[in-house]
């Protein structure tokens, strides 16, 4: 073993080169590694070269979809990350450069998203812009006329100008025209029952067609000097229908007219074209509404009945979840903390199952063996008991808490047997020979001990019940349903699961409304977090 | 040092998912923003069929030098995806969908007009009425699909000629859940529908242009005479329906011949038929003498109002997908009734097809338009607490209240 002057190998070498543990090989082997300037530099070389190969993939591919903003920002945070590695110095940078991107791409931009889409109208009918929904609007306006045949068409061109060749199915002539020009009959060669050229006309192979799709979709030769009379468009370049259209978009004044009713629809600033009764013609495009959403949230009628029920839920769901998670960990921690326990490892193992079972499968399994008619709980381990596990008000409750427990209490395990084992000895020593009880050891001295470390963990898991969207949502979806509400709102639901069916019932999906409720809640939690931290700081002046 | 390979690791690690995320998010968006665009058209389809349809896109391709490119979606995401993504122009040019959509993605302007032109005498009525919203047709149909009775013949040999008469012919076959259907603690009136239907109460009454919002039947007469029934049928009556039968409970019981009696749709046949059961298929047995229509369900393809190949893709669909030999071929593939009338006849010459084709002569095209939102969400839980044992006429006029309150506070 070389000398090297990390301090890692300082503390090792006490231990004789010739007696060293398997770990200690390891570890010497890695801190070798580690101090040999080539091997570091090459892995260094390597990682960057993936990292700076992948950029310029992406790079590539975003400058293919013109997407110049993420181009330039994954451009120089590419060279940022290159120049902090290669330098000698910028010690600090190297270790907060990976936390920093990971925050701002999975963090900061999602908060700032959500807050920018709280203070829009965005959602069903409020979907794009204002120039597609105009499009979309005059698309869907088109109505054929009734009983017009389907005409024969052969896109031509003169001049760089595109015109239809029609063929009248009944008198089988042909005729010509353009956007500007109305059908006037031509001269043609036919091919069957079909006019396929005409003097003076090109007429536009199918692959031409493609290429000019857009002048195509444009094109409507209106029928004859009469608008009222219509103009034949054609969706495939072969055959042609006449349609009248039934809204008129005047583009300077901003409205639209409906020509069967004459209502006029105008921009009045809702996102949408708005007659004056206040009727709506959908799609409309999506604008900023400032704190509409915010009001609407706090002062939607509908939410007024199962609003206060719903709140102390969860606040009762989170707390007797963290507390019930807590107590069974920390029992448990304790347990298989003593020695005198057999098989301590094959124990905790089976403790962190139900951990690594992804919490959606756990809660589906759990919603199948609580059925009331056919679950393994009431037919096998009940003996064909008819209990309403997830049917009953109360019971499904019960339910929910009990499922949360067990998907949650590993968690409260693992942290607790660490803590506990952070604990030093001698404190107890001291304690048992000061004559303390078992019971009073563990009340007086563990606990806050324990407390010091485990209490911001609590918060975060208070903070995370508080919107544990999933296991509500996969095990009960917050049934059973109050039929008295005007909501499809459940007994089990909570805040965030009942901002779901607010903000995303039946078809109509309100992502404005929805993350002005995620920001409120955000607050609510942001709020009780703090407090409850500015309180833990008491617990750790005890070290 | 020693730290400094682990933390460059980590960069490495982070700048890595940073940009894969990065390029991911440009990198699926469609073709619509190629240079070459005007030969490639991008097509979501449900990942379960892109098999399906993949013969019939390389065999246009070849035939017209366009490109048919099919990207594979997870059916749950597809229709939220394509709403978000058309507007930022990186959706498709066409996706596949199901009617029940239309009216979101009307509303959304997502969706183009489609002329079917002569070629609507073509489909099925109910095809080419379920692709329609407010007059104007925005599908191209290419299956419909809808629930029938599966009858285990083995069990019972014969078909059942009413609800009455299923019963009984299950229960002299010594079977104690003879009936089973997918119902839930929420309901599921989809399943019901038929039954509904055979007392006389639509949702929705329609008019020329399609169901009428304004004029909701679910509770004239025939919808509490349906809830009376539904009464009789539930926890405190025969015990037919019963809300803790799930999908998979309803389908164990049948594969394990402990029911007789299943009504699902053909999404569930080939179990039925790979579990080694004498499957035959019946029209569903009414409650009353008039027949008992459930509804269609019309599987077909959009075009996006933000395609840069609008011509194309009306080709494609309408000319090509449409056509007879290719619904017949897609038939082939993926075993769902075509929605083309001469590919729908040729497709009956297998017995099953026939018995669901027989039953989606019958059925309605479920109502697309928004305020069947309205109704859904009212609907189920409603008839959930009928079968639990309330009072089913109080119950029913609840949810008529509520669904028109719902519709009207839009």
């Amino acid at each position: 073993m070389q000398m090297s002057t990390t301090i890692g190998d300082d503390t090792r070498q006490d231990a004789p080169p010739e007696r060293q543990t398997k770990r200690q090989r390891q570890a010497s082997v890695i801190a070798d590694a580690a101090s040999g300037g080539m091997k570091v530099f090459l892995v260094k070389l390597v990682g960057l070269g993936i990292v700076d190969a992948l950029a310029v993939y992406a790079i590539f591919v975003l400058i293919a979809h013109d997407q110049w903003i993420p181009t330039v920002i994954v451009a120089a945070v590419t060279a940022l990350v290159n120049w902090i590695y290669f330098s000698r110095r910028k010690l600090p940078a190297k270790y907060l450069t990976p936390g920093v991107i990971f925050l701002v791409v999975f963090q900061v931009f999602v908060l700032l998203y959500t807050g920018y889409i709280a203070f829009t109208n965005y959602g069903t009918g409020h979907n794009g812009t204002k120039e597609q929904a105009v499009s979309s609007l005059m698309a869907s306006s088109l109505e054929r006329v009734e009983d017009s045949p389907t005409f024969p068409v052969s896109v031509v061109e003169q001049a760089g100008q595109l015109g239809l060749l029609v063929t009248d199915p009944e008198s089988g002539d042909a005729f010509v025209g353009t956007n500007d020009q109305p059908l006037a009959e031509v001269d043609a060669e036919f091919d069957g029952d079909a006019a396929v050229a005409a003097d003076g006309w090109t007429t536009l192979q199918f692959a031409d067609v493609l290429a000019r799709t857009d002048d195509v979709t444009a094109l409507a030769v209106p029928y004859s000097d009469d608008p009222n009379d219509g103009a034949i468009r054609t969706p495939d370049g072969t055959s042609g229908y006449l349609y009248v259209s039934n809204l008129e978009y005047d583009e300077a004044a901003g409205t639209m007219t409906d020509l069967e009713t004459g209502t006029v629809y105008a921009d009045t600033g809702e996102g949408a074209f708005t007659a004056e009764n206040g009727e709506q013609l959908l799609p409309g495009w999506q604008i900023t509404v400032g704190f509409d959403n915010f009001v609407r949230a706090v002062t939607d009628p509908r939410l007024a009945q199962p609003l206060l029920y719903v709140t102390l839920w969860t606040f009762a769901f989170a707390l007797i979840s963290v507390a019930s998670t807590f107590f069974l960990g920390l029992f448990l921690a304790i347990v298989f903390n003593d020695m005198r326990m057999r098989g301590r490892k094959a124990y905790r193992v089976l403790m962190i199952l139900p951990y690594a079972i992804p919490s959606f499968l756990s809660a589906l399994v759990w919603a199948g063996m609580m059925n009331q008619s056919f679950g393994f709980i009431n037919q096998v381990l009940l003996g064909g008991a008819s209990v309403p596990w997830l049917t009953d008000p109360f019971l499904a409750k019960i339910s929910i808490l009990i499922v949360n427990l067990w998907l949650g209490f590993p968690y409260m395990f693992l942290v607790c047997m660490g803590a506990l084992q952070s604990i030093p000895d001698d404190i107890q020593e001291a304690a048992k020979v000061d004559g303390a009880k078992p019971w009073a050891i563990f009340r007086l001295i563990k606990l806050p001990l324990l407390l010091v470390s485990v209490a911001p963990l609590l918060i975060a898991s208070f903070a995370f019940n508080f919107n544990n969207f999933n296991t509500i949502y996969m095990l009960t979806d917050g049934g059973p349903r109050d039929s008295n509400a005007p909501i499809p709102v459940g007994f089990t639901d909570i805040l965030i699961t009942m901002v779901y069916k607010v903000a995303f019932t039946g078809q109509t999906r309100d992502y404005g409304l929805a993350s002005a409720y995620s920001i409120i809640i955000f607050i609510v939690v942001a709020v009780i977090s703090i407090i409850a931290f500015r309180r833990t700081k008491s617990l750790e002046e005890l070290n | 040092m020693r730290v400094n390979r682990k933390s460059l690791l980590a960069a490495g690690a982070v700048a890595v998912v940073t940009t894969l995320g990065l390029a991911g998010c440009a990198g699926d968006s469609g073709s619509t923003d190629d240079s070459s665009a005007a030969s490639t058209l991008t097509v979501w389809v449900d990942a379960e069929r892109v098999d399906a349809l993949q013969a019939a896109a390389d065999a246009y391709s070849e035939e017209t030098g366009v490109e048919v490119k099919l990207v594979g979606k997870d059916n749950a995401d597809i229709k939220d995806d394509y709403i978000q993504q058309v507007p930022t122009g990186k959706g498709p040019d066409i996706t596949m969908g199901a009617h029940d959509w239309l009216g979101e993605l009307s509303t959304n302007g997502v969706v183009a007009p489609i002329e079917l032109g002569d070629s609507a005498a073509d489909y099925l009525p109910v095809a080419v009425d379920a692709s329609t919203y407010e007059g104007t047709t925005y599908m191209l149909p290419y299956a419909v699909e809808n629930i029938a009775v599966l009858r285990n013949a083995d069990l019972v040999p014969e078909a059942a000629t009413s609800f009455d008469d299923m019963l009984a012919k299950g229960q002299a076959a010594g079977l104690t859940q003879p009936f089973v259907v997918e119902q839930g603690a929420e309901g599921n009136p989809y399943h019901l529908y038929p039954f509904q239907t055979a007392f006389g109460a639509p949702v929705f009454g329609s008019n020329d242009e399609g169901y009428d919002p304004t004029d909701l039947q679910l509770g004239n007469a025939g919808g509490e005479a349906f809830a009376t029934w539904l009464g009789t049928q539930g926890k405190n009556g025969t015990g037919a329906f019963n809300t803790d039968i799930d999908g998979d409970i309803a389908k164990d019981a049948f594969l394990t011949g402990k029911a007789a009696f299943w009504l699902t749709g053909p999404w569930n046949v080939g179990a039925a038929v790979d579990g080694g059961i004498n499957v035959a298929i019946d029209t569903v047995p009414s409650p009353t003498g008039d027949p008992a229509q459930p509804f269609a369900g019309v599987k077909g393809f959009f075009i996006s109002s933000e395609s840069k190949n609008k011509v194309a893709a009306n080709d494609f669909l309408v000319n090509y997908l449409g056509s007879e030999e290719t619904q017949l071929e897609l038939f082939e593939a993926g075993n769902i009734l075509p929605a083309n009338t001469a590919a729908a006849e040729a497709a009956s010459s297998d017995p099953i097809i026939e018995g669901f084709a027989a039953v989606g002569a019958e059925a309605v095209p479920m109502p697309a338009i928004p305020a069947m939102g309205a109704v859904w969400q009212y609907w189920g839980i409603a008839e959930a607490e009928i079968i639990n044992g309330a009072d089913p006429v109080a119950t029913w006029q609840k949810l008529v209240s509520d669904v028109q309150a719902a519709i009207d506070a839009r």
